[in-house]
């Protein structure tokens, strides 16, 4: 197992990217299609995807979705004037009304106002996570491929045994030992179980660019270990991990929600869609007030879906392969 | 093969004895599992030493770790909250939890393998791109949110099932928790076939099928797909860790007492032999079923060997 060049080991397919890198190594490396060429005139291969992405329907939609969330993750009280912590257990499961579009929860809470500003933690937790993964990851994997000995194994090692646990399982071993948790704890337990993911795909590709020509000429020429990372590697390994990011961007976000439904995620006064739907599901007061169930869910799965749509257009858009 | 097989059980020791005493540096580190017995009472300073002596607390972690997996290699799991074994726990929980995970399992497999070669000879077509989106929908949405949801459309405003499984859970009232648990899989499962049954169509061999006229639906079934089969096994074999995980959501909202609802009550109560005792089993399951993904490539692929 130490001794194989590229990534091996089926755990990776845990992603969307995983998956189809499995696809493309089960296709094997025989007479590959050539494809289309690519244009004479020499484009990035940065702006090449760029200029795939600003044309497709999926990118688009998933980016004005996600603009609007992070806007209204920043300012909240651009659509929601009201607080989301000022309840009256009076008007308790009350339905919508003028005013109060979404009714009211258990609490007494406006549910309208609780979904606005659960986007910005479920945003925050996302983006967070994701940003300390990819750093991580792609700084423990990239040196291992680059260095590779007993850095190396031990790095290899080290994502076998953190692919042992899944991550709902260790969040609620983890999570439910720790007293009282914030954003930053959540966010920081997915950055401990979530980094070997990304670190693995790095390391894979930082092994595949180091065998390339240029790296080797440009070692030749007697670039030392600091050049040949920084320009050489590094912008050549870096897609997978971009693709890999974004889409696991999406799942952390639905990480969050499950473990804050299985009462092990945020507290409040923390507002979260997954703590939300928890307490509507509590005994099944769903029953005679849908809305307090329907409305959080929602709002969630539109999130995770238009942060997985981009993870989708990005992969088509970095990988060569797909065209 | 053997040697194989013998090398990668051997690799799996250091694996299995990280993953276990990362586990076990968490639940015994953090909490205190003697001053949860008493709950809110302080406990009697004799008292406590003499149950720390007991239950080897008052050792260095890294000898508690040891006598303890001494301890379950020899069957004994220790005891939960109220005094029952560990392992009698686990006799009712995981025939429970196996029956759901199999329920979804044959699920996933049988659509998604049928949607998958559907959408994968139709490429391109409305069918193909209407899948893709279906299915890139589906894995948006949350297990537990379509679990809440279903519960609530199906159980409670339609009445069609019970809301919630009776402690016998028979088959029949597994179908939808089974369904739930297996949506995410499924989508993946479909996108994993149609990629592979796509990209193998214009293969040369199925080419020669047709060339030698062999009916179109044999050509499918015996030539593409089992070829194609290949990244849907290994898939198959990492879902057992998403689907573990999942379970344990299916089955709080289903209230179907397995393996997820004894974690869970470990956990409440702050009982570590039930916690890290369930979840040394689940990564066991979850490295074995890897290995096994591994051998069955060697099955499905003669090119593939193993030495």
């Amino acid at each position: 197992m130490t001794g194989t060049p590229a990534i091996e080991g089926p755990d990776e397919a845990e992603t969307l990217a995983g998956v189809e890198s499995e696809a493309e190594r089960a296709r094997g490396k025989g007479p590959s299609s050539p494809g289309r060429e690519p244009p004479e005139r020499a484009r990035s291969m940065w702006s090449d995807a760029w200029h795939d992405l600003r044309r497709n329907p999926v990118f688009l939609i998933a980016g004005l979705l996600i603009a609007f969330l992070v806007l209204i993750s920043v300012w909240p009280g651009l659509i929601a004037s009201r607080d989301p912590l000022s309840c009256r257990l009076g008007r308790s499961l009350d339905a919508s009304s003028a005013g109060h579009w979404f009714g009211f929860d258990t609490q007494g809470c406006d549910v309208y106002t609780r979904v606005v500003y659960g986007a910005r933690t479920s945003v925050t937790v996302g983006v967070c996570a994701t940003l300390g993964v990819a750093v991580l990851g792609s700084v423990l994997g990239g040196l291992a491929g680059f260095f590779g000995g007993v850095w190396d194994a031990v790095l290899s090692r080290l994502t076998d045994i953190f692919f042992g646990i899944p991550m709902i399982l260790g969040g609620l071993v983890f999570l439910s030992m720790t007293g009282s948790r914030s954003v930053w704890t959540v966010v920081a337990f997915i950055v401990l179980l979530g980094w070997p993911q990304v670190a693995r795909i790095a390391r894979g590709s930082v092994i595949t660019a180091k065998q390339n020509d240029y790296v080797l000429a440009a070692r030749a020429l007697g670039a030392g270990n600091a050049r040949m990372m920084t320009r050489h590697i590094l912008p050549n390994a870096i897609a997978p991990v971009i693709v890999t990011a974004t889409i696991a961007l999406g799942t952390y976000i639905a990480l969050e929600a499950t473990l804050s439904f299985l009462g092990v995620g945020l507290q409040p006064p923390t507002v979260s869609w997954g703590a939300d739907i928890s307490a509507a599901s509590q005994g099944m007061q769903f029953r005679n007030a849908p809305h307090i169930l329907l409305y959080p869910a929602a709002a969630l799965s539109l999130t995770v879906l238009a942060f997985i749509m981009l993870g989708d257009a990005v992969r088509d858009a970095l990988d060569p392969k797909l065209r | 093969m053997g040697r194989y097989v013998v090398r990668r059980l051997l690799q799996m020791v250091p694996v299995f004895i990280g993953t276990t005493f990362l586990i076990f540096v968490m639940v015994y580190a953090v909490g205190d599992p003697v001053n949860a017995m008493f709950g809110d009472r302080a406990p009697d300073p004799a008292t406590a030493a003499q149950l720390r002596a007991e239950f080897n607390l008052d050792k260095p972690l890294w000898q508690q770790y040891g006598l303890y997996m001494g301890k379950i290699f020899s069957g004994d799991f220790g005891n939960a909250f109220n005094g029952q074994p560990v392992t009698e726990l686990m006799a009712t929980a995981f025939p429970l939890t196996i029956r759901l995970t199999l329920v979804a399992v044959v699920i996933e497999i049988i659509v998604g393998l049928v949607l998958g070669v559907l959408t994968g000879l139709r490429r391109g077509r409305p069918v193909d791109s209407g899948v893709l989106m279906l299915t890139l929908v589906v894995i948006s949405v949350p297990t537990f949110v379509t679990g809440t949801v279903f519960q609530y459309l199906l159980g409670v405003r339609w009445g069609l099932i019970a809301p919630a499984v009776s402690p016998a859970a028979p088959l029949g009232q597994l179908l939808l928790p089974g369904l739930v648990l297996a949506l995410v899989s499924l989508a993946y499962v479909t996108r994993l076939t149609r990629t592979s049954i796509a990209e193998n169509s214009r293969a040369d061999y199925v080419r020669t099928a047709v060339a030698k006229g062999l009916p179109r639906r044999r050509v499918t079934v015996r030539h593409l797909l089992r070829n194609s089969l290949i990244p849907v096994v290994t898939f198959l074999g990492t879902d057992v860790g998403t689907l573990m995980a999942g379970a344990l959501v299916t089955e709080r909202i289903f209230n179907i007492h397995g393996v997820g609802f004894q974690l869970w009550q470990g956990i409440v109560r702050q009982n570590s032999p039930t916690v890290v005792g369930f979840v040394t089993v689940l990564v066991i399951v979850f490295l074995l079923a890897n290995l096994l993904v591994d051998l069955l490539y060697a099955v499905l692929d003669p090119r593939i060997r193993y030495v």
